[in-house]
C-alpha cells in the first residue's frame, strides 16, 4: 500500500500546486454567493399572503434547494472529468509516467493512488458546495430540507462513477479523447434521464425503455435523478416538471448497479494500464 | 545466468506487423559500463524498455540481476534516467528526490540524508527549494541522473545522459559513470555520442534492425583494430575487391586510399599484398581506428545517428 499512498498524495499535491483546488474553489464559492443572492430575492417576492404559509414557504425551499443541487451536481461531473482526464492519459502521453513504473511499485498502485486522491477532493469539494448549500438554506430559506445524506451521498456516487470511467478511458485514450468520451457517454445518460421522463408522462413504455437502456449504458444521470426524489419526494409537481423534479424514479438496483459499474470502471482501468506498453 | 547484470536471449518486440526488435541477444557483466550503440530505428529504445519493464517483450528471455523481467524487488535495485526529461516539473529539486525516494521505499532518514547528497553531487545544493520548470536544461539532465542514483542501485540504465549538457556537465557525467562502476555498479548507457562511448564504455554492442550484429572489447579498440590510410597509384579494380579479406570497408578516392583492417597483423600483410599486386606505394599510415570508424564499418551509413 506504500505505492497507492504515495501516488495519492502526489496527485493532492499536485492539484494544489497546479492551482486546480483553487480555481474549483473560486467557481464553488462564487456559486454559493450567486445562488444565495438568488435564493434571497426569489423568497422575498414570494407574494406576501403566500409567503405567510408556512407549508408554501417549505414547499419554495424545498424545490429551490433541489434546484440549486441540481447545479452542483452538473458542476461536480464536470470538475471531475476535467479535473482527472489528463491525469493517466498525459502522463503516458509525456512519458513522465516511465521514471516512476519503473521504480519498486504495482502498476496498480499508480491508478488506485491517483483514484483515492482524486476521490478524496471531490468528496472534499461535494462537502464544501453542499455543506454551504444547507447553510444558505436554513439561514435564507429557514428550512432544513429532508433526505440530505441520501442525496448526497448519490451524487458523491456519481462523481465517483464518472471519475473511474475517465480513468478506464484514459488508461487506453489521449487526454482530448478521454475527456470527449466520458462527457459523450454523461450526456448519453443525460438524454437518457429525459427520454425516461418523457416516457413516464406520456405513457410510452418504448421511450422509458430507452431511457432505462441509456441507464445501463451509463448510470451516471440514474443516480441524480434518485437524488432529486430523495429531495423532494411528496412535493414533486408543486412546481411543474423539470431536471430537478422526477417522475420515473430509478431504482433502489439501479443504484447498485451504479456501484457495480464503478467497481468494474476501475478494476478495467486497473487491468488496461497494468498490460498496455508504456 | 544469475553472474550477469542483464543477459538477454532473443528478446523480440513486434508492433502488429512491424518488427522493432528482432532478437536481442546480449549479455552485460556486474560493475561493467557497457554502451548501446546503432542508428536511429535500431530498436534502442525498445530493447531498454523491454529491459524496464516498461514494453512487453512479444517472445525470448531476459534476466535483470539474476531475476526474470518485470520481478519488482529487483526496480528496488535498479536505477534509471528516461531519455529527455521527463518528469513532474510542478516539484522542486528536493521534492522531486524525495518523491522518487518514497516510491523507491526509502525511510525517511535516509532521503533527507540522500537528497541533499545527490543535489550536491548534481552541483545544484543552491537550487533545491526551485521548481523542476525553472531549471536550465542542462540543470534538469542533472537531477535526472542523479534521480537515477538515489537507492545505490547495482545496475543503472542511462538514456542519452549527456543531451543537453554543456561541457563540465558531460565531464560529470563522466566521473559519476566512474564512481557508479568503482562503487561495482553495471551500467547500460544509451548514446549518441560516440566520443563519450568511448571514454566511458567498457564494451559496446552495435545493434541495427534489432540486432546486435557485434559486441566489442574497448580495452581492446586501437590495439587490433587499424585504420590504414595511404597514397596509392595503379591500383586495379580487382587488386582493390581483394583487400575486402583484411578489412570491412575499403574506400579509394583518386589515389586516397582508406581501410580498416581488424588486426594490427594485417597491416604488413597489406603492404605486402599492395607492392605483389603492382601498386606503386607513396605513403601508408596506420593508426588506431575510433569508435566512429568502427561505428561505420559495423552497422554502415543507412540512417543517422
Amino acid at each position: 500500500m506504500r505505492g497507492v499512498a504515495v501516488m495519492a498524495g502526489l496527485t493532492c499535491r499536485e492539484a494544489v500546486r497546479r492551482r486546480v483546488v483553487a480555481a474549483a474553489m473560486a467557481v464553488g464559492a462564487a456559486y454559493l454567493l450567486l445562488y444565495g443572492f438568488g435564493l434571497h430575492k426569489v423568497l422575498e417576492s414570494l407574494p406576501a399572503a403566500a409567503s405567510r404559509q408556512l407549508l408554501f414557504r417549505r414547499q419554495a425551499v424545498i424545490v429551490l434547494f433541489a434546484m440549486g443541487m441540481y447545479v452542483v451536481n452538473w458542476l461536480l461531473a464536470v470538475i471531475t472529468i476535467l479535473t482527472s482526464a489528463d491525469t493517466i492519459a498525459g502522463e503516458i502521453n509525456s512519458g513522465v509516467i516511465q521514471a516512476v513504473v519503473t521504480k519498486p511499485i504495482r502498476r496498480w498502485d499508480v491508478i488506485l493512488g491517483k483514484w483515492l486522491g482524486f476521490a478524496a477532493m471531490l468528496t472534499a469539494y461535494l462537502a464544501f458546495l453542499a455543506g454551504g448549500m444547507l447553510a444558505e438554506v436554513r439561514l435564507i430559506g429557514g428550512h432544513t430540507p429532508a433526505h440530505v445524506p441520501e442525496a448526497i451521498g448519490l451524487m458523491w456516487l456519481e462523481s465517483m462513477l464518472l471519475l473511474a470511467v475517465t480513468f478506464r478511458a484514459g488508461a487506453s485514450l489521449s487526454t482530448l479523447a478521454t475527456g470527449v468520451t466520458v462527457f459523450g457517454l454523461h450526456i448519453l445518460a443525460f438524454l437518457g434521464g429525459w427520454v425516461e421522463e418523457f416516457g413516464w408522462l406520456a405513457h410510452s413504455q418504448t421511450a422509458m425503455n430507452l431511457g432505462v437502456l441509456a441507464s445501463v449504458a451509463m448510470p451516471s444521470e440514474s443516480l441524480w435523478r434518485r437524488a432529486a426524489f430523495e429531495l423532494q419526494g411528496p412535493v414533486i409537481g408543486g412546481f411543474g416538471r423539470g431536471p430537478f423534479s422526477i417522475g420515473s424514479v430509478p431504482s433502489g438496483g439501479m443504484v447498485v448497479y451504479a456501484g457495480l459499474y464503478l467497481a468494474a470502471a476501475l478494476a478495467l482501468a486497473i487491468r488496461r494500464f497494468s498490460r498496455r506498453d508504456l | 545466468m544469475s553472474g550477469a547484470a542483464i543477459e538477454t536471449a532473443n528478446l523480440r518486440k513486434t508492433f502488429g506487423k512491424k518488427v522493432a526488435v528482432r532478437g536481442l541477444t546480449l549479455q552485460v557483466g556486474r560493475g561493467e559500463v557497457f554502451g548501446f550503440l546503432g542508428p536511429n530505428g535500431a530498436g534502442k529504445s525498445t530493447s531498454v524498455k523491454m529491459l524496464l519493464g516498461l514494453v512487453a517483450p512479444t517472445a525470448g528471455q531476459a534476466v535483470l540481476l539474476g531475476r526474470p523481467l518485470g520481478d519488482r524487488n529487483v526496480r528496488a535495485r535498479v536505477g534509471f534516467l528516461p531519455e529527455h526529461f521527463r518528469f513532474h516539473d510542478w516539484l522542486s529539486g528536493e521534492e522531486f528526490l524525495d518523491f522518487h525516494g518514497r516510491l523507491y521505499g526509502m525511510p525517511g532518514a535516509r532521503r533527507r540524508r540522500r537528497g541533499p547528497e545527490l543535489l550536491a553531487l548534481a552541483g545544484l545544493a543552491d537550487h533545491g527549494r526551485k521548481r523542476l520548470r525553472d531549471y536550465s536544461k542542462g540543470m534538469l539532465q542533472r537531477i535526472g541522473l542523479v534521480q537515477a542514483l538515489l537507492n545505490d542501485p547495482e545496475l543503472i540504465f542511462l538514456d542519452e545522459p549527456t543531451s543537453g549538457l554543456d561541457p563540465a556537465g558531460r565531464l560529470l557525467v563522466r566521473d559519476i559513470i566512474r564512481a557508479e562502476r568503482d562503487r561495482g555498479a553495471a551500467v547500460f548507457l544509451n548514446s549518441h555520442l560516440l566520443s563519450e562511448v568511448e571514454v566511458t564504455c567498457d564494451r559496446v554492442a552495435f545493434i541495427k534492425h534489432g540486432e546486435v550484429l557485434e559486441t566489442c572489447d574497448l580495452k581492446k579498440l586501437g590495439v587490433e583494430e587499424r585504420s590504414i590510410v595511404a597514397r596509392v597509384k595503379d591500383l586495379g579494380t580487382e587488386a582493390l575487391a581483394g583487400l575486402e579479406q583484411w578489412a570491412g570497408s575499403v574506400r579509394l578516392e583518386g589515389d586516397s586510399l582508406t581501410m580498416e583492417v581488424r588486426a594490427e597483423d594485417s597491416v604488413p600483410e597489406v603492404v605486402t599484398y599492395l607492392v605483389a599486386s603492382g601498386a606503386r606505394i607513396y605513403s601508408l599510415h596506420s593508426r588506431q581506428a575510433s569508435l566512429e570508424e568502427m561505428f561505420l564499418r559495423i552497422v554502415g551509413t543507412e540512417g543517422g545517428l
